[in-house]
């Protein structure tokens, strides 16, 4: 099962990575979102895959008799699903402001900070 | 199991005894500024209490790290468990020469800029929390450098980076909208394969604690896995330190913003980057470390010099600052590249410099700002005359930037280029030095125009510089000079911190006191 998940999250990174090389902000985006899911799904593949058995532990027994799914990596998961999603919401909005402020989402063209064709320093007094 | 069914031995899994009272001193550097900034964030009404609140968070903050600094140097390095489970199944909080040095200086310079800020924001500012924002910022930087788990390390950047996304758009200047997009946009990424490597190291290692972690890795046979995580590592931390050629987002954005935020980010956020690399390489990763020490090496060289030659084409002063800062990770790179006790010690003791010189250095331009009215080499001039204090102050700044006697960054680099050179590895001496020399021209010439020479016709320098701005240089500036003529206490601190780094054995005991479990 492994295999297909490493298959999968290799596909996800694919195309994170081909939409982050765009120029357009909102492609970027788009990447960044699935980068996020691409991480998550390598998490949890690295955690290794179990069937849904329940964790729980038998009366008799201190430790659970069978293999059951590893919690950790599941609460990493979780931690990064929040962060990454307010991250996002963060960036959507901030790349809207700037459409509007700059008038364009093309990132060749948003040079207001970095001026192309600026005067050298100054060689003299 | 020798316990029978109904009862279970707790002292197995968990910390049975309670926390001694001088023990919270490890998560105060943490715990303070949090509570700070919730306490600034209720109060964000009352736009005249922020910068105390903030000043007096900072000030018991100070003097916390002070004190955590000398017991760590006293006592070995200190851990605390979160939530009380034990190691490694708890997060733990571990605390070395190193972790609080770092905390220690950001805590300073932290401090620095909000009395500096307290005379420079508008009440709209206020009231759109930065306070609330930059106790969030060092709260996240100190936590990078007290944490002793590798996913807390990695929430912690979140933390920092969350905050400095507010600061980097306070005041909704289009240029800073601008310069926020690329500076958001590729941060994410970097903190993302941060994200990804620390999955695939579990996926080896099975463990998140760093003490755990460093004897499992050195029992792991080298190969392929461990190899690919360590250039990950390498990308994802050199990308957030804006090593060459993955830093151009800093000089697209640290000089749009204002000068207050910028000093706290030119201070604080790429050193948690380079920590993290001196913090995985060094101590989890050593064999690693050897493998890729020629390419860390040329990443160093070409972080000093590419950056030093960018300063001086630069017309505007904020961006050739920015060049300036990313000169100087290629000096703590170089001392990762050269992996010896001494090198370390050179690139700890540098990182404690350019926090402060960095914060202070920013924070001067913006006295010479205020005063000139611009920071473009070809309007600005006349602080000469204008105020003596400011300039006398900026010539400090420069000479401390560049690496020149008597001020701190003299020593640092002395240290980093005699390890260069007794292990052999002249080039990167020299680099050292001659980037050294370009970032002197630099900001010599920025000295020349923008304070030296008179103010332009039609330009003059009619501002004021306030009283508190010049201050808090006067007392960066102390700082910096006696760290400059005496610099035997933080050599001593930096060593510590190597010596930590290359044999952890008093890390891993202070997380695994005792027989392991």
């Amino acid at each position: 099962m492994e295999d297909v998940f490493a298959v999968l999250i290799g596909l996800f990174f694919t195309a994170a990575i081909y939409l982050m090389l765009s120029r357009q902000i909102i492609r970027i985006l788009l990447g960044i979102a699935i980068l996020g899911n691409a991480v998550n799904l390598l998490i949890f593949t690295a955690g290794r895959l179990v069937r849904e058995v329940p964790p729980v532990v038998p009366e008799e027994a201190m430790v659970p008799l069978v293999v059951t799914a590893n919690p950790l990596p599941q609460a990493l998961i979780l931690t990064a699903i929040v962060i990454s999603f307010s991250f996002f919401t963060f960036l959507l909005v901030l790349a809207y402001r700037a459409y509007q402020e700059l008038g364009t989402d093309e990132v060749d063209e948003m040079r207001l900070a970095e001026p192309a064709r600026e005067p050298p320093p100054p060689g003299g007094y | 199991m020798a316990v029978d069914a109904t009862t279970v031995d707790l002292t197995r899994a968990m910390v049975t005894v309670p926390a001694r009272l001088a023990d919270v001193l490890i998560v105060a550097p943490v715990a303070l500024p949090l509570i700070g900034g919730a306490l600034a964030l209720f109060l964000r009404n009352l736009p005249r209490l922020q910068p105390v609140i903030a000043i007096l968070v900072l000030v018991v903050l100070v003097a916390c790290e002070a004190a955590l600094l000398a017991r760590v140097l006293a006592e070995g390095p200190l851990t605390m468990m979160m939530g009380r489970w034990l190691p490694p199944f708890g997060i733990a909080f571990t605390v070395d020469a190193l972790g609080a040095v770092l905390a220690l200086t950001a805590g300073v310079a932290g401090l620095a800029v909000a009395i500096y800020s307290a005379t420079d924001l508008t009440v709209g500012d206020r009231r759109f929390g930065f306070y609330p924002l930059l106790l969030l910022l060092v709260a996240g930087v100190s936590g990078a450098f007290c944490t002793g788990d590798i996913f807390n390390l990695y929430v912690w950047f979140e933390v920092l980076l969350i905050s400095s996304f507010g600061l980097i758009v306070l005041g909704g200047d289009p240029r800073q909208l601008d310069g926020a997009v690329k500076y958001g946009i590729l941060n994410l990424i970097a903190t993302t394969l941060f994200l990804v490597t620390t999955g695939l190291l579990y996926g080896l290692v099975g463990t998140l604690n760093m003490a755990d972690i460093t004897e499992r890795v050195a029992a792991l046979p080298d190969g392929g896995p461990i190899t690919t995580i360590a250039v990950i590592y390498l990308l994802a931390f050199a990308m957030k330190a804006a090593a060459f050629p993955l830093g151009f987002w800093l000089p697209a954005s640290y000089h749009t913003p204002k000068i207050v935020v910028g000093a706290i980010f030119a201070g604080l956020l790429t050193k948690v980057g380079v920590y993290a690399l001196i913090r995985v390489f060094a101590m989890l990763m050593p064999s690693e470390r050897l493998l890729l020490a020629d390419v860390i090496g040329w990443v160093a060289a070409l972080t000093l010099l590419v950056p030093a030659l960018a300063a001086l084409a630069e017309s505007e002063i904020r961006r050739t600052l920015g060049w300036v800062v990313i000169a100087g990770i290629g000096n703590m790179l170089a001392g990762l590249a050269l992996g010896s006790e001494a090198g370390y010690a050179g690139a700890i003791a540098y990182a404690v410099h350019s926090m402060l010189a960095m914060t202070a250095i920013y924070l001067t331009l913006g006295l010479v700002e205020r005063i000139a009215g611009t920071s473009s080499l070809h309007e600005a001039g006349g602080i000469w005359r204008a105020s003596p204090l400011v300039a006398a102050l900026f010539l400090v700044m420069v000479l401390s930037a560049s690496g020149l006697p008597p001020f701190s960054g003299f020593w640092p680099k002395a240290m980093l280029v005699r390890a260069a050179i007794t292990a052999d590895a002249g080039w990167i001496a020299a680099a050292i030095l001659v980037s050294g020399f370009l970032v002197t021209l630099a900001l010599g010439r920025v000295f020349l125009f923008a304070i030296w020479r008179d103010a332009p016709a039609g330009r003059p320098a009619a501002g004021s510089a306030g009283r508190i701005g010049p201050a808090v240089g006067v007392g960066l500036a102390a700082i910096i000079a006696v760290l400059g003529v005496l610099p035997q206490p933080l050599v001593a601190v930096a060593t510590d911190g190597a010596k930590g780094l290359i044999d952890p054995a008093a890390y891993v005991s202070s997380v695994f006191p005792g027989a392991r479990p």
